[in-house]
């Protein structure tokens, strides 16, 4: 029966090509629209670290003054002072735990006549890469006792490797960073979480190659290297020391496996603040204790454009759908007679619905197939914008089968209402006109 | 025309009916608020910079021995000013859309502290001597800064330039004192002070606001002696030899500073980069807007010929007793008419709704009122247009089909 209905269909669509086609092409630019922004917005808001986010927590603290303090309305500072960040570090309460802040690595190649150039890089201490399970190629991270005696080491990207090295295995090797030299005691794989959540400050390049240079957090202060953010919550004079400064320009992330582990920090950054604030040193008791994925949704890591953009294609394709159930209806009134010769030859109300449902499910794939094809032009059209994240966007396999789920799901909606006017259509009064 | 009869037709057709005044009212809500979006993007991005943006480019050098750059700075700008075409040149630390903010906030009387909650974030803009020609800033009220008030001015590593006087924008002298001359006025911020000797037309923050455009032009501009914290050269020309002016910029101070990462740019490329997002913003909204119309259009021609056809024989019944061509093409206007009508004043309520629920959600203002009426007249206007294809075909039904039998 199935079979039979495909071949109507196809039969009646062809019958009147310019509505087909017009009927097709309106569900596939609605398709096509809806899905480009789905995409992007699937990029914006996916989990930079699947396997390791549900495990993976922000501590946030607010050092900032008492005036103007409203219990309950204020927000912990996004950052922490050097302080607070090494206390938390120190007192190793987590299962991992790291201080990190962006940075501008210098570096300055080995051949002559090579210009020196700037490459991200961050300042951390030792849990870094356990902490986020980074993958390394060759070697392998720092330790403990380097974070303290600010060893002269780094690990480096792929990229750098590759850059600097010409690839290989170059633990062992010195790369020179802000005039210095430091021993590469590790090669990453390809490691870039997008977006790069860790940085302290999320909103700048957030998507791309990611960082090309680790080293521990003294061994670049030694060198002067300045954070990336810097924000700070009283009068400061000296912003070279800012380890002293009261400034907050570190992140601190920590691994935590249970929600009995995270209720037990929570609790002992809680008891730490009270205890600062009876010392004098803090003032306010606000802290914060935010999933990897809840820091994200905090810091609006997805720019309020996409989501816009998003509403604004679906809007689009709900129109598209009201267009086609409009062109689908005209047409199926319009085969009254037709209907009612197949009702009088003995069909039943099921098979009329079904075989309008059929008709308007073959112009849902179409429109499915030719929507694809505009989705990726659209995903063509945002790599060439200049957004840090356009190079990314693409339609992987869920949004590809998404993509015929929404084009049939509209096509079947759209057809509801002409397949149920057809099936109640009464045959007689349309036979006797003829 | 009588409506009558149109309502009655219209009443026995009743779900194409509601179905045509259900999308003009969607594509009516939609389009007021994309067009809307695309207005306040438009104006955002021709927010006015009283600067010469046609003619500065800018070179960040970056990466110097930081003890070494107070030399380097009279140095590297005396080799600018040897380029052909450089008019003036100077040197700064950040530029106007260069999302690079250099902030502190100010209160107005002696004991404010920085972290007063009343106080006023405004953005410090370190001008190297020269800057305000460098960068073509003009002058409305006072002086721009004199030779000694720029020499005595020291950052060593401080947040703070150890200046006591300042030059602001004629926005921020309006804001901080409304109705008053600005000359003379202190700000505070425990232990910094600064005072007033000149005011500038508006130039832009790194950063604008898109919800409060007078912010995006709290700035003041201090005095700096060459100091590591300038790293931005600027250089005015004609608009004509910017390209040229910065290739070789770069080349000079990148054999000046060996050691140096050099980068170079216009002005314009900064203004753009900064932009780019939005600019981006408006041509998808635009594409939408006008593919989402000839997708409504294409709607009525579709549904409107179904009609005709449909009544291809109650038409030539109307012609054989007398109705012309026109009365037939009035007909269909007029029933096209009174569905867009009825489509825009349910569209206007939803689009109103719509930008309500954005205004909650995201930073977008109320949408002037004159928004709804306008999206409402496009709409008419495609119903009009799409209905006239049928509409011309209904009228040349010849009035013999009524004696034909179907």
């Amino acid at each position: 029966m199935f079979g039979y209905y495909i071949e109507l269909a196809v039969r009646s669509l062809r019958r009147n090509q310019v509505l087909t086609a017009l009927m097709i092409v309106t569900l596939a630019l609605g398709i096509g629209a809806s899905i480009t922004t789905l995409a992007v917005l699937k990029l914006l808001s996916g989990d930079p670290l699947p396997e390791k986010s549900g495990h993976l927590f922000y501590p946030q603290i607010d050092p900032n003054p008492l005036e103007g303090y409203v219990a309950g309305q204020a927000k912990p500072d996004p950052m922490m002072s050097y302080p607070d960040a090494m206390y938390l570090v120190h007192a190793r309460r987590a299962r991992r735990q790291a201080a990190m802040a962006t940075m501008q690595a210098k570096i300055v190649p080995d051949r002559a006549n090579d210009h020196p150039y700037f490459a991200d890089g961050m300042m951390t201490t030792s849990d870094f890469f356990g902490l986020f399970d980074v993958p390394f190629q060759y070697g392998s991270g720092w330790s403990a006792p380097d974070d303290e005696s600010a060893a002269p080491v780094a690990v480096i990207s792929d990229f750098l490797n590759d850059k600097l090295f010409g690839g290989g295995n170059s633990v062992g090797k010195t790369i020179h960073v802000w005039g210095h030299d430091l021993r590469v005691i590790g090669v990453l794989k390809h490691w870039a979480p997008q977006p790069r959540f860790y940085a302290e400050v999320i909103g700048n390049r957030d998507y791309g190659d990611g960082d090309a240079v680790f080293m521990p957090l003294k061994t670049a202060r030694a060198m002067d290297a300045g954070a990336g953010n810097l924000q700070c919550y009283a009068q400061v004079s000296d912003l070279i020391h800012i380890e002293t400064a009261p400034c907050e320009w570190l992140g601190v992330w920590v691994e935590l496996d249970s929600s009995a582990e995270v209720a037990s920090y929570k609790a002992f950054l809680d008891g730490y603040v009270k205890e600062q604030i009876a010392l004098g040193r803090l003032h306010r008791p606000d802290t914060s204790l935010l999933s990897l994925m809840g820091w994200l949704i905090d810091q609006q890591v997805v720019p309020s454009d996409a989501r816009l953009q998003t509403y604004l294609a679906f809007g689009f394709l709900l129109i598209c759908v009201v267009n086609t159930v409009g062109l689908l209806l005209a047409k199926c009134l319009r085969r009254g007679r037709e209907i009612s010769v197949r009702r009088a030859l003995g069909a039943t109300r099921r098979a009329i619905f079904a075989q309008f449902m059929v008709e308007a499910g073959i112009i849902g794939i179409a429109g499915g197939v030719l929507g694809l094809v505009l989705a990726e032009l659209g995903l063509l059209a945002v790599r060439h914008q200049p957004a840090d994240y356009a190079s990314l966007a693409h339609l992987d396999g869920q949004m590809f089968l998404a993509t015929f789920a929404v084009a049939l799901a509209a096509s079947l909606i759209a057809g509801l209402l002409p397949a149920w006017r057809a099936c109640v259509m009464a045959p007689a009064p349309q036979l006797k006109a003829a | 025309m009588e409506i009558r009869p149109i309502l009655a037709s219209l009443r026995k057709h009743r779900i194409p009916t509601l179905l045509i005044v259900l999308q003009i009212a969607l594509a009516c809500a939609v389009l007021c608020n994309a067009v809307f979006m695309i207005g306040k993007r438009v104006s955002d991005m021709h927010l006015p910079n009283a600067m010469d943006e046609a003619g500065t480019v800018v070179v960040n050098v970056q990466g110097t021995d930081e003890k070494l750059v107070a030399a380097d700075i009279p140095r590297n700008l005396a080799a600018l000013r040897g380029i052909a075409g450089a008019q003036a040149v100077s040197v700064v630390h950040t530029m106007p859309l260069s999302r690079n903010n250099w902030g502190w906030s100010f209160g107005l009387t002696p004991d404010a502290p920085v972290s007063d909650p009343n106080n006023l974030n405004v953005t410090l803009y370190f001008a190297g001597e020269n800057a305000d020609k460098a960068m073509g800033l003009q002058l409305r009220q006072g002086r721009f800064f004199n030779a000694e008030e720029y020499a005595d001015s020291k950052v060593d590593g401080g947040a703070v330039p150890s200046t006591h006087v300042m030059v602001v924008t004629e926005t921020l002298a309006k804001k901080l004192w409304p109705g008053q001359s600005a000359l003379g006025k202190t700000v505070y911020s425990k232990p910094y002070y600064f005072t007033v000797i000149g005011i500038v037309a508006d130039v832009l923050r790194p950063y604008t606001f898109a919800l409060d455009h007078d912010r995006s032009y709290y700035d003041i501009f201090l005095p700096v002696a060459p100091d590591a914290v300038l790293h931005e050269y600027i250089l005015r020309g004609a608009p004509a030899d910017r390209e040229r002016i910065a290739r070789e910029a770069v080349a000079k101070l990148q054999q000046l500073n060996p050691q140096a990462v050099v980068k170079g740019q216009t002005y314009q490329s900064i203004r753009d980069q900064y932009f780019a997002n939005s600019q981006s913003m408006v041509w998808i909204l635009v594409l939408v807007c006008l593919v989402m119309l000839a997708v409504t259009a294409f709607g009525i021609v579709g549904l409107t010929s179904f009609w005709v056809s449909q009544r291809r024989r109650q038409i030539g019944i109307r012609r054989a007793v007398g109705a012309t061509r026109g009365d037939i093409l009035r007909y269909f206007r007029t029933e096209n008419f009174l569905l867009s009508s009825a489509g825009v004043l349910i569209g206007m309520v939803l689009a109103f709704g719509i930008n309500l629920y954005l205004m909650q959600h995201y930073e977008l203002e109320r949408m002037p009122w004159y928004y709804l009426p306008g999206g409402a007249l496009t709409l008419w206007l495609i119903g009009q247009l799409a209905v006239l294809g049928p509409a011309t075909r209904a009228a040349s039904v010849p009035p013999v089909i009524a004696t034909q039998s179907t």
